[in-house]
């Protein structure tokens, strides 16, 4: 599959229906990148047709909570389509962010790429 | 614009423009990283100001080239002391709501306030709402048994 654009902030990468995303970005923080990133994942859906989204967090250091509400738009697009969202490789700073906001309640996190893949089958 | 003032505090007015919020971080970081702020310190420290620098940018000026927020910050070994003023009309942070509430968990916005709140030691959004004060003080006892610094505000902490 060919990544959803020529300026994505994303790489995607096919394993079966399971489309993993790694993001290129260390610090989703910036606004017009975090736009970007948001339009490039909702198009996997919307554009793409995927179901199974794996977003593989190993090279992020840095989100804000304008990242977290791009990911929860994701969620709802996945499950409107009766589909699976799973997070990955989360580090500790970042999953902390997730706890303190209840998201970790929300997303299906997985601690590798390997459990997470599983994830999509349990 | 960057200005030194006397207090030892640093003050940057800067347009509207994300771009130009990412400066001030950096050049707050480079301060929190020579006062041997750690790795996680400096993780929360940094994302409370990208929240209160977008809101005043997003909310308060509504993305207004024109309008300026002002960033003034001072560093010391136990504590930084961050105010965030835009040239908005100002909000209540009571009409936010509650981030955390089941009914409100999916909601896409409305985490910026309790993030900060979570990471700084002391908060304050002051009337008419389009100033905000935080400040993060380390636990850490004073290396030299020196009186703690009081806050941008002249408050000591608590």
């Amino acid at each position: 599959m060919s990544t959803p654009g020529r300026r994505s902030r994303l790489e995607v990468e096919d394993n079966g229906e399971i489309a993993i995303v790694n993001f290129i970005d260390r610090k989703i923080l910036d606004e017009q990148n975090i736009q970007k990133i948001g339009e490039d994942l909702f198009s996997l859906i919307d554009q793409y047709d995927r179901k199974k989204i794996l977003l593989n967090f190993i090279n992020v250091e840095y989100l804000s909570s304008a990242a977290l509400g791009k990911f929860i738009t994701l969620n709802k697009k996945v499950q409107a389509k009766n589909g699976k969202l799973v997070m990955c490789h989360i580090n500790e700073d970042i999953y902390e962010v997730f706890e303190i906001t209840r998201l970790d309640r929300l997303f299906n996190i997985q601690k590798d790429e390997q459990s997470a893949l599983q994830a999509f089958s349990a | 614009m960057r200005t030194s003032m006397p207090d030892g505090s640093t003050e940057f007015v800067i347009p509207s423009d994300l771009g130009q919020a990412h400066c001030v971080q950096d050049a707050i970081e480079i301060q929190l990283k020579e006062c041997h702020f750690d790795d996680k310190e400096i993780f929360g420290i940094r994302l409370a100001l990208e929240e209160a620098i977008v809101n005043a940018m997003k909310h308060g000026n509504q993305m207004d080239p024109a309008k300026k927020v002002h960033v003034r910050f001072r560093v010391l070994p136990e504590r930084i002391d961050v105010g965030v003023t835009d040239e908005g009309p100002g909000y209540d942070p009571g009409d936010v709501p509650d981030p955390l509430a089941d009914e409100n968990l999916e909601r896409p916005c409305g985490r910026g306030l309790f993030l900060i709140q979570h990471y700084m030691t002391e908060v304050m959004v002051h009337p008419p709402g389009n100033r905000l004060t935080m400040s993060k003080v380390r636990v850490k006892p004073h290396l030299n048994g020196d009186k703690p610094h009081k806050g941008l505000n002249g408050d000591t902490p608590h």
